[in-house]
């Protein structure tokens, strides 16, 4: 694969074909925040945290760095007041939602952000999908996945498929940004034990 | 039918259809589109049938059910030929007369005639009528004259010869370059160039290429394609052909909502047509060129109409749209090259190749060339489909061909381009319609919904409007759109209820900006619009809601109170007997009060009370009169005092 | 819905995962809703994570996860139906039935779901109860249309 060459924050970078900008800027070691990101999965780019400039068609443009393939002579500012505007607003959003994830204080300290901005939200998940994604992708077991959609989108976990498989997994507890992953499955457990109990387990 | 397999024998075909065809043989054309089928035109047309039936007229008069004729406020539409005597309004009573007065004798029946409301003139024919007479139906024309469900009928109106002009006259880089040169830009959002659409999916690398019929028709208000879909499918499945072969795909796609079933219907009828005689399948008139064509129902969902999501539900998944730093055109639905466009587009193609792009660009403005079909409805007299000109002016389009705003009304704004669009006022009604003049005033044109507002309708609550949609069309996948939505709803809810702060407008700005900036598709860059056009030509509308807790146009709920005028009230007990919650006294001779705390806003006193009394009043922003004392409530009636 | 029938669906469809929401709908036009053993059976024979089916059957306005009343009112919330005063028209309706969008009654009478055009704008504002148009409708009409429905 040919060397492709980039500039990220004046810096001179090289990276692979098919590569992001974020794969490129972790590899010369500029670091760009992300929450849906995981090196395991496909990108997502859904929290946009990790929004960067990209000068395309020599106009600044926001893109999400966990999708942006690399392009030859490519220049890409990983802060800039706009950046940091956005992120600050995607971090106080979010924060309505998990005021006390560690993973998101560490962010608002950073930008500025004020976690009472806007209105406590009742649920805790902000939708990063890491465990939908690492249940799917690296255990493919689908045992958790999204319901619905717009401001009513949720995670929820199949009973039938979690009482067989969670118990011995539980790999995504760690993956979640906020506690809501937990919450929500042990809420799953409860409701569905007398169920379970009733049905004969399946041979496979 | 017999399968053909050359240009000649589909020329051949086409004189045997017409030869069959007496041009003096009356024929009823009946609208049976959507609309005029809600007004009742299925009945209509069984009377219809009866008659024939009835008088043995089966020789003597065709009846053919066609799609759409545009003019829905005055359906069901019927066109008798070959004197194009143009009714409106039928219903299944005035059949036997027409029957026994136009058919037979020859004579016009004034009462079901066009009346011009100016001149009060009879209008007899449809391209006298102020509504037709200022459009330019192109595309759209068709629709009132073939029966969507007979390929003789397209084919007796030329159709097909694109193709076959395209497929034997023409190599596929030809029919590219003369796309390329027509400036066709696509009818259902962005305008993005058709032909370079193209030519990107023609070039990138791949065996197998998509080409897709973008019937996904979310926008609320606007039903052009669904009327074109229903009404004229083969024009868009020759478009998509000659599409096919330019590009170099051999299958393709049709998403239809599924709230649409008659177009669902009528396309799939058309598919099974084509493939009968040949214009679909292998070796298309003898060219070599394979191509098919598959229906897919789309289950509901406004973001699929976004390209990439549209694809995503192609793929029997989640309408989750994907970031398309490659676009689509290269790598689409499967990965694989994809040409998307959406039906009037298609529908556009085979006038292009027919007619020659010169011709197709000699109308428009300087970047928005040809045509442009637009759903002009809400407070608007002509409810209906109208085809205009790239470059006529909002103003024509709205009073002209719309008839203006009805009851003596005040226009206030059109709203176009739908959840991604935004409000035009009145002082910039001379603005020509194209896609970059609409952008620049802060709206787009969309697929082509144009909803007029007036002074009844408030525009903060416009906003809210379409911002609760959003948040409900939204797939959730990205922060900025899902909650960035959530957090404008809540602000602009609170605004129309009279809860709105000194500093929301500035964060709603905010929240604007990044919504804008670094929402994942263009549902969510362009989910602010509505918000952003309305402050930018109203926002005094705004303060008022937010300082004054007033809704000047007098229809936030919560802002708003309902008052019987005591020297208006002729206690005709109207309003009294007819409120679902009892919040009106009074009684015969005692004039009506409304007991605000009982008041539940529904309007239905307001909406009853005789226009010739007047006397229930809508207030906002100022208290509500106190009650006249029990004492003066006692009638007198001045009539009866002289 | 019994297995067979929705056997017969799938393997209409050639029993490809890409004709999932093709099999849904035409299983929730058939059944008007989608029980959960049936997304069990769709998903063990298209071999479509279970999850993934939940995803879509709760993402489309199409399909519905519960049972359905007898008669379905679907209540235009367009454009031009909103600015012809939709919302008022669902306020009275919403009183007189005493569900809200997306419910049905415990009587299991009346659905009520609000959609976002149905192309008549001419019409407008506009109910549809059972398929069947009701236009130009107005808060004040509304309890005499309803009560045709038992």
């Amino acid at each position: 694969m040919s060397q492709i060459l980039l500039k990220i924050d004046g810096k001179e970078v090289g990276a692979r074909e098919g590569m992001t900008i974020l794969e490129a800027a972790e590899r010369a070691g500029i670091s760009i925040p992300t929450l849906c990101h995981h090196e395991k999965l496909e990108p997502y780019g859904a929290c946009r945290i990790c929004t960067v400039e990209a000068e395309i068609d020599s106009r600044p443009k926001l893109v999400a760095a966990c999708l942006y393939p690399v392009e030859p002579n490519l220049v890409v500012r990983t802060r800039s007041e706009k950046i940091d505007k956005t992120r600050k607003m995607i971090l106080q959003l979010l924060l309505a939602h998990a005021p006390d994830a560690p993973a998101l204080q560490d962010l608002a300290k950073e930008y500025g952000a004020d976690k009472d901005r806007f209105e406590k939200e009742a649920s805790f998940c902000i939708h990063c999908g890491l465990c939908v994604r690492y249940c799917a992708e690296v255990k493919k077991k689908n045992a958790v996945g999204f319901v619905d959609r717009g401001t009513r989108r949720e995670i929820g976990f199949i009973p039938e498929i979690s009482s067989k498989e969670c118990w011995n997994c539980k790999e995504c507890f760690p993956l979640c940004p906020t506690s809501a992953l937990q919450a929500a499955y042990v809420l799953t457990e409860a409701l569905m034990t007398p169920a379970i109990s009733f049905k004969p387990e399946k041979e496979e | 039918m017999p399968r053909i397999n050359s240009p000649a024998e589909l020329e051949e075909l086409r004189k045997g259809i017409l030869s069959k065809r007496d041009p003096n043989k009356s024929c009823i054309t009946l609208c049976s589109g959507s609309a005029c089928h809600a007004s009742g035109s299925a009945d209509v047309a069984l009377r219809i049938e009866e008659e024939i039936k009835k008088q043995g007229l089966s020789a003597e008069v065709d009846l053919r059910r066609t799609g759409c004729h545009g003019f829905c406020e005055r359906g069901p539409i019927i066109v008798i030929h070959p004197e194009e005597i143009c009714y409106f309004q039928i219903e299944p009573k005035d059949v036997p007369e027409i029957f026994s007065q136009t058919i037979k004798e020859k004579k016009v029946l004034e009462r079901l005639l066009y009346t011009d409301p100016i001149t009060h003139n009879k209008i007899i024919h449809e391209s006298e009528i102020p509504f037709y007479k200022n459009q330019e139906r192109l595309v759209f024309g068709s629709n009132g004259n073939i029966d969507p469900k007979s390929i003789d009928d397209y084919l007796a109106i030329g159709g097909y010869s694109a193709l076959a002009k395209a497929l034997s006259r023409m190599t596929s880089e030809q029919v590219l370059k003369e796309v390329k040169k027509s400036n066709l830009r696509g009818r259902g959002g962005g305008g993005f160039p058709t032909g370079r659409k193209w030519e990107e999916s023609r070039h990138a690398p791949g065996e197998i290429k998509y080409v897709i019929v973008n019937a996904d028709e979310g926008d609320p208000g606007a039903y052009m394609d669904r009327s074109l879909l229903e009404g004229n499918p083969h024009s868009i499945l020759e478009g998509l052909t000659i599409g096919a072969f330019a590009v170099g795909s051999h299958e393709g796609y049709i998403y239809v909502r599924q709230e649409y079933p008659l177009a669902v219907e009528n396309v799939t009828i058309a598919i099974k047509m084509a493939e009968e005689v040949g214009l679909l399948g292998k070796n298309i008139l003898g060219s070599g060129f394979d191509f098919n064509v598959k229906v897919h129902q789309g289950a509901g969902a406004f973001v699929c109409g976004e390209s990439s999501a549209l694809m995503t539900a192609l793929e029997g998944r989640a309408g989750e749209p994907r970031p398309k730093y490659i676009h689509t055109a290269v790598k689409g639905l499967w990965d694989r090259p994809s040409v998307l466009n959406n039906v009037e587009t298609w529908a556009n193609v085979p006038l292009i190749i027919n007619k020659g792009a010169d011709w197709f660009a000699r109308c428009g403005t300087e970047r928005s060339k040809g045509t442009k079909i637009f759903s002009l409805v809400g407070k608007i007299t002509n409810t209906g489909l109208v085809e205009v000109p790239m470059g006529m002016t909002l103003r024509d389009i709205i009073y002209k061909i719309g008839g203006g705003i009805p009851g003596g009304k005040r226009f206030k704004a059109v709203q176009t381009g739908g959840p991604s669009g935004g409000c035009i006022p009145e002082d910039l009604l001379d603005l020509e319609v194209g896609f970059d003049e609409l952008t620049q005033a802060g709206s787009m044109m969309g697929s082509g919904g144009m909803i007029i507002m007036d002074e009844d309708t408030c525009m903060v609550d416009v906003a809210r409007y379409f911002l609760d949609f959003l948040t409900d069309e939204s797939c959730g996948k990205c922060v900025p759109c899902r909650e960035g939505m959530r957090q404008m709803l809540k602000i602009l809810t609170n605004i129309t209820k009279g809860k709105g702060r000194e500093g929301d407008l500035v964060l709603l700005e905010e929240l604007s900006g990044v919504a804008g900036d670094a929402s994942l598709c263009a549902l969510g860059r362009s989910a602010p619009n509505p918000f952003l056009s309305t402050l930018r030509y109203f926002r005094d509308e705004y303060e008022a809601h937010i300082q004054e807790k007033r809704c000047p146009a007098l229809s936030c709920k919560e802002l708003i109170a309902y008052h019987i005028d005591p020297d208006k009230c002729q206690a005709c007990m109207i309003c009294l007997r007819k409120c679902p919650s009892e919040a009106i006294s009074g009684g015969k001779n005692r004039i009506h009060i409304i007991e605000q705390e009982k008041c539940t806003k529904c309007g239905t006193c307001f909406e009853l009370c005789p226009p010739r009394f007047g006397a229930v009043k809508k207030i906002s922003g100022e208290p509500v009169p106190f009650p006249i004392p029990e004492g003066e409530r006692i009638l007198i009636r001045k009539s009866k005092e002289k | 819905m019994d297995k067979e029938r929705i056997d017969r669906i799938i393997d209409k469809h050639q029993s490809e995962a890409s004709s999932l929401i093709q099999v849904l709908l035409e299983i929730q036009s058939e059944n008007h809703w989608l029980p959960k053993e049936t997304l069990e059976r769709v998903s063990e024979k298209l071999q479509v994570p279970f999850t993934r089916i939940q995803h879509i059957a709760s993402f489309y306005k199409a399909f519905s996860l519960v049972p359905k009343g007898r008669h379905e009112i679907h209540l235009c919330m367009g454009t031009a139906c909103h600015v012809r005063g939709a919302p008022r028209l669902l306020d009275m309706v919403q009183d007189l039935t005493g569900i809200k969008p997306g419910e049905t009654d415990l009587d299991m009478k009346f659905s009520l779901e609000t959609v976002n055009c149905l192309g008549c704008c001419a019409l407008g504002p506009v109910m549809e109860v059972n398929g069947k148009t009701h236009g130009k409708m107005l808060p004040s009409k509304t309890a005499d249309v309803l009560k045709n429905y038992e």
